[in-house]
């Protein structure tokens, strides 16, 4: 276990310096530099130099990139943000990161309340007209976007029948909203996997047997089929995590919560790129870190993966 | 080529199938309807999508009327015409994407897994690597820092921006799902015999195992253009997709927020137009995957 997970974290280290590599190229194949930004069009060339050197930017981007990465992995150092006054960008993230995470654990928590029940239901009772509803009911969530979704609730619960604030952050209350808008889709992804997986476990011959034996079919779903069926949603989560992260930004812009994408994308909007190449690294981290995770609870749960060697 | 009634091709067999799920048949003409709506966009509007009224209407947004069949914006553009211009940008961007996409991922794909060996390791390692990163926030991302020089980019070259972040980021699950489709036809006869009587790998690749993947392509297809149309709704509507003055759906979604309480038209008709068009693309693909599956072959 302890091999496949140093295994793990090795692998990704090459995966973590290409995403931060490319964002970092991209950034200096920008037309203007940073320093033509912040300084604008009136400065002297001598002033343009003197930031030039102040930010390392003088420098082959090859030696800037070293930099950045040895300064990251030595004192834990973004760098500093073009803009806020030169606010380093590890201390901006304290802030704002916990809101993001709170939002995307909620959101998570709506998704799998949600959505398991609504998948175990719709498999129990296959075919039926709640089968149906509910999937037609999940493709059409799929389909609508966190962009449609979150304004018309607006519209309706807090415009029209003013049962819940419009944006902000202030109050549990105010979480609601940017929740349910942000989970939706996951709970319709988790809904339609957990159907397709519980269908295939009732068709195993171990429920038959179980029935066989005198359990209930409710017993036997229980105990035999429910737990079986969750192992290959498990996988999943890694996507739907994956989805939580990015929809995160878009919904923190369109509620305006003050968390790592409404401020990302803030920062997108003043070119204030070193606060986008920190946050790419977060995300990427964050990314891996509960693939991994999830990839170690199947490990812990299902003893048949435990056992191969190779368990990827 | 004859076809008998009883022997069809798998193709041929999933479009029978196909035209007898009357969901997947209704997708398919609102599907066909909307692209004649696009490509034919200036035959159908009466106003340029750029074009401001504010002639006849002294307070904009106005609602819909004879002239405006739903209604002007903010600026007292149609909305009509943008809806329909907007299409036009939107599929148009979309179809130059999953273009790029299908290019990448199926050579790439086909490549890694005929060959096998250090080629396939190496580009699979490629693929974790794009998957070590949820897609649409790298499309975020990308197109963030390629248009953070430039003050404002002029129309096309935002469009410019979009192919990449969007074609950047899309090519890997095909690429995937081709490689793994490969590795299992490539040891079947049809293909040993064909390299036994020498025939050159690109034909190999190209005539004998493409055309038995077509299948599964189309699918993936399907799925790949939902996906896009999502995320340059989702990058406009962040303002880091289509710029002005092309319209777009998820540009106008961002532009009615702000006055959605007097004015729910300008959410609704936009907001409506992109979830269904989604819609009918899922339920489209849904019911591919299903004619293409052998499993239910009658």
């Amino acid at each position: 276990m302890l091999t496949f997970i140093v295994k793990r974290i090795l692998l990704a280290i090459p995966s973590l310096l290409a995403i931060s590599f490319l964002v970092f190229l991209v950034a200096r194949l920008a037309p203007s530099g940073p320093v033509e930004i912040i300084a604008g069009d009136k400065a002297t060339p001598a002033v343009v130099a003197q930031l030039k050197h102040e930010y390392g930017l003088d420098k082959p981007v090859l030696v800037q990139y070293l930099n950045y990465v040895t300064g990251i992995v030595t004192r834990g150092d973004l760098g500093k943000s073009f803009q806020r006054g030169g606010q380093p960008i590890t201390e901006m993230f304290r802030a704002d990161f916990p809101v993001t995470v709170q939002l995307a654990w909620q959101a998570l928590l709506f998704a799998i309340l949600v959505g398991i029940p609504i998948g175990i239901f719709a498999a129990l009772f296959h075919n039926s007209w709640f089968d149906r509803l509910a999937m037609m009911i999940v493709v059409a969530l799929v389909s609508i976007p966190s962009i449609v979704l979150g304004p018309l609730l607006v519209m309706v619960l807090a415009l029209q029948f003013h049962l819940l604030p419009i944006d902000g952050w202030s109050s549990p209350l105010h979480t609601l909203l940017p929740t349910i808008t942000l989970g939706a889709r996951s709970a319709a992804m988790l809904a339609r996997f957990m159907r397709s997986s519980l269908l295939d476990v009732l068709r195993q011959d171990y429920i038959r047997t179980a029935i066989a034996k005198g359990y209930s079919r409710g017993r036997a779903v229980w105990k035999h089929g429910i737990k079986n069926a969750l192992l290959p949603v498990l996988t999943v989560m890694g996507t739907v995590f994956g989805a939580l992260l990015s929809g995160s930004f878009v919904v923190e812009t369109i509620f305006r919560v003050p968390g790592i994408g409404f401020e990302s994308i803030n920062s997108i909007s003043k070119r204030d790129y070193p606060v986008i190449q920190g946050m790419a690294l977060l995300v990427a981290v964050l990314y891996i870190a509960i693939n991994l995770i999830i990839d170690i609870l199947y490990g812990v749960i299902d003893p048949r993966i435990r056992s191969q060697e190779n368990p990827r | 080529m004859s076809q008998s009634p009883t022997s069809l091709s798998p193709t041929a067999d999933a479009w029978r199938r196909l035209r007898r799920n009357p969901i997947a048949v209704v997708c398919g003409i609102y599907i066909v309807l909307l692209l004649v709506a696009a490509l034919g966009a200036n035959l159908f509007t009466r106003y340029a999508y750029d074009f401001q009224d504010t002639q006849r209407y002294l307070n904009n947004p106005s609602p819909p009327d004879a002239n405006h069949w739903l209604g002007t914006d903010a600026l007292g553009r149609d909305v009509f015409s943008r809806l329909l211009f907007g299409a036009r940008v939107s599929l148009g961007v979309t179809a130059v994407v999953v273009v790029i996409e299908a290019l990448i991922g199926i050579t790439l794909g086909l490549f890694a897994g005929y060959r096998g060996g250090k080629t396939d390791l190496y580009l699979m390692r490629l693929t974790d690597i794009m998957f070590a990163f949820p897609d649409l926030l790298l499309a975020i991302l990308l197109s963030a820092i390629v248009r953070s020089g430039s003050e404002a980019l002029p129309g096309w070259l935002s469009l410019g921006t979009l192919f990449f972040a969007l074609g950047v980021v899309g090519w890997p699950s095909m690429a995937r799902l081709v490689r793994g489709q490969t590795l299992a036809l490539r040891e079947k006869e049809f293909i040993e015999a064909a390299r036994a009587t020498g025939v050159p790998e690109r034909d190999i690749l190209l005539r004998h195992l493409l055309p038995n993947l077509s299948g599964p392509i189309i699918v993936q297809v399907t799925q790949d253009v939902a996906a896009v149309v999502l995320a340059e709704a989702t990058l406009s509507f962040l303002n880091l997709g289509v710029q002005p003055p092309f319209p777009s759906w998820g540009r106008m979604i961002y532009s009615s927020l702000n006055d959605m309480a007097a004015k729910p038209y300008l959410l609704i008709v936009p907001s409506l137009a992109l979830a269904i068009t989604v819609m009918a693309v899922n339920f489209l693909g849904d019911a591919l995957r299903d004619a293409f599956d052998p499993r239910l072959r009658e």
